[in-house]
């Protein structure tokens, strides 16, 4: 059944805290779609960090602050060799995902008039719709959603319905962190482009599992978390094509991001730098970099086709489970089972498999409108990585079963 | 019976239990056993906003002793609502403002009292102590 090339338990050795034990179980961390855990080789370069060159950045002439301005320089050109972007001075660092998207969100204000229109999915996370909604108020737009229908797939036709010359913005991710969901977001960027629109892909949730091709895409904006694909919290990227970013305006006010200041103007920084005002999470910066450098040294191709192993052996184990029902079955999905025991709690069933040591996510997921759309109160979602095993899918079943014994 | 007694007797109750599952089984069955609350009462106003489950509460006083009901679409949490509402129920609105509720520890729910648990322990004790305060100064 196992066909990976994958050396697992390797790979596992690499991540100290999957030896943790959990209420006195071995911890099976299947919440990955939160966040991913760590590998000790991104560790050792946060730790690196802070013990041989921990300066700031882009002003120091002494030996630490060059140091430590090429290592994040080196990070920024990794990320954007990863993503295949074309020019490094179009990866913005940002705090992760939301802020990525929010910076977005803010530049549109000058660029948008009453009455155009922004269309989002009917699958998005919350941080997806509410900067969309404030820019809206700002502007005068309008938000339109392009809906979804019950196997958790976007309904394509409904979409191109929506095009039209308004069209001035369309909002999408490209893995659904609810549902695992893969949305057709080649499609979605060509027919906004044929009507003159502007796509941002949140890339949070896929990125862990799919290498993007951002040229290839033809994206204008794409936005991912470096916490979700094995590095820290707290740094992200936005990729924007270089003649957006130099529509925007910048976001926020500070020191790095300017040219001249005087009290009467200020001349602002080029790229990057026009979006990075103030000390950067540097640390971060560099440690996103190291984890871009861990998943390649394994592979995307290899992680991709494991997971799809792993996702389809817990699928098939779950449903042999009476009365459970999987929210979200689109024909592509990756990484992700939502789902609820019929007469039970998704927060019971949570509570009871984190006794056995097992870490799954419990309640709507941040996507409330999804979970309205199914009328229901939340999910419990188990999301998986590479290093996750088949014997943690066979806990995780075990549990789930252990849980609706008690409980019903 | 006091608060203090009902508390000391629900620690006897549970120190019989030699591990999680028997806890969290005897929970479930207070869970299920939990006087629902009445339909009538199950609106937004009664409503503990949480993330995780809903939680509904409501008070009345009964001559000078307040008199909760209660329910929630987990069983978890009812179980958890249950053994408040038998400390707490049918007790002065003053004792239940002074009442301490160390007894939590005592029977292995701590995890449930962080105040950053969706829905935990602490937000419907506040509530409860809430309503006390409320009808405590009704009462003067």
């Amino acid at each position: 059944m196992i066909e990976t090339t994958l050396d697992i338990q390797a790979i596992r050795k690499d991540f100290p805290i999957l030896k943790r034990e959990v209420n006195g179980q071995p911890l099976v961390y299947l919440d990955n779609a939160a966040t991913s855990q760590t590998p000790q080789q991104v560790i050792d370069t946060i730790v690196d960090y802070y013990q041989r060159y921990n300066a700031n950045i882009h002003r120091g002439v002494h030996t630490l602050s060059q140091e430590a301005t090429d290592a994040y320089e080196v990070a920024r050109q990794k990320i954007q060799r990863h993503f295949n972007i074309a020019h490094s001075h179009e990866v913005i660092m940002t705090s992760g995902t939301t802020d990525s998207i929010n910076l977005v969100a803010n530049g549109f204000t000058s660029l948008l008039n009453d009455g155009d229109e922004i269309l989002v999915s009917a699958m998005e996370h919350h941080s997806n719709i509410v900067p969309w909604q404030m820019l809206c108020e700002r502007t005068g737009a309008v938000l339109k959603v392009i809906p979804m229908n019950l196997e958790g797939e976007l309904i394509m036709e409904e979409y191109h319905k929506l095009l039209s010359n308004k069209t001035k913005l369309v909002f999408c991710n490209h893995v659904s962190n609810a549902l695992g969901t893969i949305n057709p977001i080649k499609e979605i960027i060509d027919a906004a482009h044929k009507v003159g629109s502007a796509v941002l892909i949140d890339g949070a949730q896929a990125a862990a599992h799919i290498k993007p091709d951002l040229q290839a895409l033809d994206v204008d904006f794409y936005a991912v978390s470096a916490h979700k694909m094995c590095g820290p919290t707290g740094v992200g990227m936005l990729y924007g094509k270089e003649e957006w970013l130099k529509k925007l305006p910048p976001y926020q006010g500070g020191g790095e991001m300017i040219a001249e200041v005087t009290f009467e103007k200020t001349t602002y920084a080029d790229l990057p730098h026009k979006f990075e005002a103030g000390t950067p999470n540097i640390c971060g910066g560099i440690a996103f970099g190291a984890a871009l450098d861990y998943m390649n040294s394994i592979g995307f191709d290899a992680i991709a086709q494991y997971e799809d192993e792993l996702v389809q052996y817990a699928t098939e184990q779950l449903l042999t489970i009476e009365g459970l029902k999987i929210y979200g079955t689109a024909a592509h999905k990756t990484s992700v089972i939502s789902f609820n025991i019929e007469g039970i709690h998704p927060y019971d069933i949570g509570t009871i498999v984190d006794k056995l040591g097992i870490a799954v996510r419990t309640g709507h997921h941040c996507a409330q409108p999804i979970m309205d759309f199914y009328k229901i109160p939340g999910t419990v979602r188990a999301s998986f990585s590479f290093y996750n095993t088949m014997e943690e899918v066979d806990k995780l079943v075990e549990g789930v079963k252990r849980a609706k014994d008690m409980l019903l | 019976m006091t608060i203090q007694e009902i508390q000391e007797e629900i620690v006897d109750e549970f120190s019989m239990f030699d591990d999680w599952m028997q806890r969290y089984e005897y929970m479930i069955e207070l869970g299920k056993s939990l006087p629902l609350i009445a339909e009538q009462y199950k609106t937004d106003d009664n409503l503990i906003k949480g993330c995780q489950s809903k939680v509904w509460v409501h008070a009345e006083l009964d001559g000078d002793k307040l008199v909760f009901t209660a329910d929630s679409d987990a069983i978890i949490t009812k179980g958890i609502i249950a053994i408040l509402i038998r400390a707490f129920s049918n007790q002065k609105p003053q004792d239940i403002i002074d009442a301490d509720t160390h007894f939590i520890d005592e029977i292995g729910l701590k995890e449930h009292l962080s105040p950053t648990r969706a829905n935990g322990l602490v937000s419907m004790i506040k509530q409860l102590k809430l309503y006390a305060v409320a009808y405590q100064t009704q009462l003067k």
